[in-house]
């Protein structure tokens, strides 16, 4: 059974179709792309799948689970986390609170034991700043873990997403751009990143990029979206090869 | 990581000696006739203020919600817990049983309010959110001046018209009476009690921040769709900060209640202005630092009263301040400015890492570069 | 007859909070910000009208116009002193409570400038009443004036909203600020003469206001002010029309509110009538609906 199964998913925004009938299939440990020109609906996807918009039609399984229409949190639950284009960090918080928040639904003490420093409070806080630790290390940000998140710089901030949406134990990891607006550099230590992210928690990767040389490293299979309909799918090197993918996509 | 741990939990207990210490202070000038009557009549009141200012604090800058009708709930808080003290008045109860429980019915009707409200109001944003809590207050205010209440061998009787609407028998006594409010409570406030509360508030409001539920809350504050995104319920964490906000102003006016022999429900003492003057103390003393806000709600009632300021003049100086405070901490510039000019910094020779401010201010100056 | 003459009543004090809410519903509409002092910067227009016409003695086509000079002049202070330093600041609270230190500033400077005491505002106008049914209806002169200046206010908003250069830039700026800039429109001048505008409808507002409910005191602007953003908000914030619409039903259920339910719950009819509205529809009776980007 695929871990992702998106049958005709659409949704439209008064008339207009910004996604139309998307299929995606997507099996455990795979590394998936997401492409397409600017405005071809793909974080429209990731924000269907995800919860914070409700497709028009549609259904969307999870490990068979049909969890169209829950909302955000409750999908977060189920075993989807994210990334955003845009960050979005807690920024007043430090970069160690970021993960704990993270790790909110997992490590569970009640407010009342918080309130009252109960002993449930100190050992499941204990717990928590260890695995946060954890995954910071990973991320290379243990140095940085009582930094606020806004002082991080550009690209420690991206990882730092990806840290804070690993901590919620997802099945199936979104990642909206994660090489936007990093240099060559950083994304040639990314792509080192997200390969390592899967082989370690051998997670499942769906990316949505910009950076070609990215997408053609690391994903085995890719979709390309153009004007919310899918223009091509399957493997990567024979994607890239499509006449269609070519005039649309890149340009030519 | 560890040491992080300990630089909360050394900061709290700076706090709490502080009000250890300026109890112990004004306990031992107070014996001894060094206080001024002006000073000992406003110990309590202070003390009210200063709560007042914890829990509106948790609201704005904990849960980044702004406010305009906690003087509502402190209203609900007052005039309940006043209520319970009438109604039990004669009946043999031990004096300090029953100031106990009246505070704990302050609490617990202010934070059933807190709900009520709550619920419908978190789901708006921003300045509406702002207008509505602001309509709240006043809906309060406006109902407790319509609100006649008394009690005769026959029961409870309950009027929005007037007294001779109650019906009641001859032996029957007014409590709440309409814009006369509620007279006669007695004054069984103390400063003691006063600062007891506002140590047990600030202990509440602190750990709650330093702990999984106050991370929920400032994840959804600093990024409600991120808070999602990591499996956050919103409306829970939301809804939780505000009642206990509520619950605590309940407490405040618990104590006013039992502070002021007659308990009306005027504009000056629950209208939206009262709520404004808590949010001038939470801003001077910094948005989400409850050991300031609770210093310039004694500051800011104390100074003018002490340099005897007309009532005029010290709402002028309020404005002012509140402006001029929201231009220093917020203006990109001067946000710039200070990270240059930061005292901290020169002395270390680089950016205080941690350091709340430079962190803003690095978050305003790359959004403007992007 | 009750019903009647209450509802010309409301209709009246429904205009007055029109004029006021259609300064609101533009400065929010371009601007994104609650400018909490609107209120009282119809307190100083009237004010400004007071010392003129009672204190001074210049005939009302002086002051009526110098008012209204002086409230743009104070408007715009407001804005490029107070508002436009913190509109890129990163918290949105920042800009609504330095809004609240304005409206205390007003009102405490006003305390100081002329004292608590409440005056009497002399009416501007000067036409006869109406008596109808045998005097059971009087429609004043005053209640004329207001429905017809409102009325005349909205389609010259409109208008200028919708024909002028200027109008289309306010328009633009309201949807996009940064595409605006993009297209060469200075948001910031725009922003401006939405403030100016909006503070020149308070002076007459005020002047209004106070020919129909003649006492004066600093405090004055406040409750109107902020019951002309309810009728702003109960239209759909950000609508000219709206503004209209709002502010006459508030007026209407205010005044039939006092005379119906309670005469003491007329402020608490009001901000229920804000709370219903924002919980069934939140934009409004003409509002748009704005999703939020992610």
């Amino acid at each position: 059974m695929a871990l992702l199964d998106v049958k005709n998913l659409s949704i439209s925004f008064g008339g207009l179709r910004a996604v139309d009938s998307f299929q995606l299939t997507i099996e455990q440990g795979e590394l998936y792309g997401l492409i397409g020109p600017n405005g071809a609906g793909k974080t429209t996807v990731f924000n269907l799948l995800t919860g914070v918009y409700k497709p028009t039609e549609g259904i969307i399984l999870l490990d068979g689970k049909n969890i169209t229409g829950h909302k955000t949190a409750q999908i977060n639950h189920e075993g989807i986390a994210r990334t955003f284009q845009n960050i979005r960090l807690f920024k007043e918080m430090s970069v160690l609170d970021n993960v704990k928040a993270g790790l909110h639904q997992h490590y569970k003490y009640s407010t009342v034991a918080g309130i009252f420093r109960l002993p449930g409070y100190y050992r499941t806080e204990k717990k928590m700043n260890a695995r946060a630790m954890e995954l910071l290390s990973v991320f290379d940000l243990d140095k940085e873990a009582d930094y606020l998140a806004s002082n991080l710089p550009y690209g420690k901030q991206r990882k730092l997403e990806i840290a804070r949406a690993l901590a919620t134990e997802p099945k199936l990891l979104l990642l909206d751009e994660p090489a936007a607006g990093m240099n060559p550099n950083e994304t040639q230590e990314l792509m080192d990143t997200i390969r390592f992210v899967r082989k370690e928690f051998g997670m499942t990767i769906l990316l949505i990029e910009h950076d070609m040389r990215l997408v053609s490293g690391i994903c085995e299979k890719l979709t390309v979206l153009n004007f919310g309909r899918i223009l091509a799918q399957g493997e990567t090197s024979a994607v890239l090869k499509d006449k269609e993918v070519i005039t649309a996509y890149l340009g030519e | 990581m560890w040491k992080k741990l300990n630089k909360n939990t050394r900061k709290n207990a700076v706090t709490y000696l502080m009000l250890i210490a300026a109890y112990l202070i004004m306990s031992v000038l107070q014996k001894g006739g060094h206080l001024s009557n002006l000073i000992s009549g406003m110990l309590v009141l202070l003390c009210v203020y200063a709560i007042m200012a914890v829990s509106l604090n948790l609201t704005v800058g904990v849960l980044g919600e702004l406010s305009l009708g906690h003087a509502g709930f402190m209203c609900v808080g007052a005039f309940s817990s006043a209520l319970f003290t009438q109604l039990t008045m004669n009946t043999g109860m031990n004096a300090g049983l029953r100031f106990f429980i009246a505070i704990l019915t302050g609490i617990v009707v202010a934070a059933v309010f807190g709900i009520l409200i709550g619920i419908p109001v978190l789901r708006l944003r921003g300045d509406y959110l702002a207008i509505v809590t602001l309509a709240f207050g006043e809906i309060i205010k406006n109902l407790c001046n319509v609100l006649f209440l008394g009690k005769d061998s026959n029961g409870i009787h309950v009027s929005m018209k007037d007294t001779m609407s109650l019906g009641m028998e001859a032996d029957g006594i007014v409590i709440i009476n309409g814009p006369q409010g509620i007279t006669r409570t007695p004054k069984q406030a103390t400063f003691f009690i006063g600062m007891l509360i506002l140590l047990i508030s600030l202990i509440i409001v602190l750990n709650l921040v330093h702990s999984r539920t106050g991370r929920a809350i400032m994840a959804i504050r600093d990024n409600r769709i991120a808070a999602e995104s990591v499996g956050i319920n919103v409306t829970k964490y939301k809804l939780l900060a505000f009642t206990v906000s509520a619950a605590i102003a309940g407490a405040a006016g618990a104590l006013y209640a039992h502070n002021t022999s007659s308990l009306m429900a005027t504009s000056a003492k629950f209208g939206y202005n009262m709520s404004i003057m808590f949010l001038v103390f939470v801003v001077l003393g910094g948005i989400g630092n409850m050991r300031g806000g609770v210093i310039a709600a004694v500051l800011l009632t104390v100074l003018p009263e002490v340099l005897r300021f007309a009532d005029d003049k010290r709402m002028l100086i309020y404005a002012v301040v509140l402006i001029l405070a929201m231009l220093w901490n917020w203006t990109p510039a001067a946000r710039t400015f200070r990270e240059k000019h930061s005292i901290r910094r020169m002395l270390a020779g680089r950016a205080g890492r941690q350091q709340k401010e430079s962190g803003e201010a690095a978050a305003t100056n790359k959004k403007e570069e992007m | 007859m009750r019903f009647l003459a209450s509802l010309i009543n409301g209709i009246s004090l429904g205009s007055v909070y029109a004029i006021i809410a259609l300064g609101y519903t533009m400065v929010y509409g371009i601007a994104k910000m609650l400018n909490f002092a609107h209120g009282d910067v119809i307190m100083v227009g009237a004010y400004a009208a007071f010392v003129m016409l009672n204190q001074i003695g210049l005939p009302v086509y002086v002051a009526i116009p110098v008012s209204m000079v002086v409230c743009t002049v104070l408007g715009l202070v407001i804005e490029r002193f107070a508002y436009r330093p913190l509109r890129k600041a990163a918290s949105p609270l920042a800009v609504l409570i330095t809004a609240i230190g304005v409206s205390y500033l007003l009102q405490n400077l006003a305390l100081l400038i002329f004292g608590a005491n409440t005056r009497s505002f002399s009416s501007v106008v000067h036409l006869k009443s109406l008596r109808l049914f045998d005097g059971g209806i009087i429609i004043t002169g005053e209640m004329i004036v207001n429905a017809v200046v409102c009325v005349a206010i909205m389609a010259g908003l409109t208008l200028f909203v919708n024909k002028t250069k200027q109008g289309q830039a306010m328009r633009a700026v309201s949807e996009d600020k940064g595409a605006a800039q993009l297209m060469g429109i200075n948001a910031n001048g725009t922003i401006a003469l939405t403030f100016a505008i909006g503070a020149a409808l308070a002076a007459v507002a005020g002047v209004l206001m106070c020919s129909s409910y003649p006492a004066l005191t600093p405090y004055t602007g406040a409750m109107p002010g902020i019951k002309a953003f309810v009728a702003a908000v109960f239209g759909g914030i950000g609508s000219i029309p709206g503004a209209f619409i709002g502010g006459i039903l508030l007026g209407v259920i205010e005044v039939l509110g006092k005379s119906y339910i309670s005469s003491q719950l007329g402020d608490a009819i009001v901000f229920s009538v804000l709370i219903i509205v924002l919980l069934v529809k939140p934009t409004g009776i003409l509002g748009k609906n704005i999703q939020e980007k992610v």
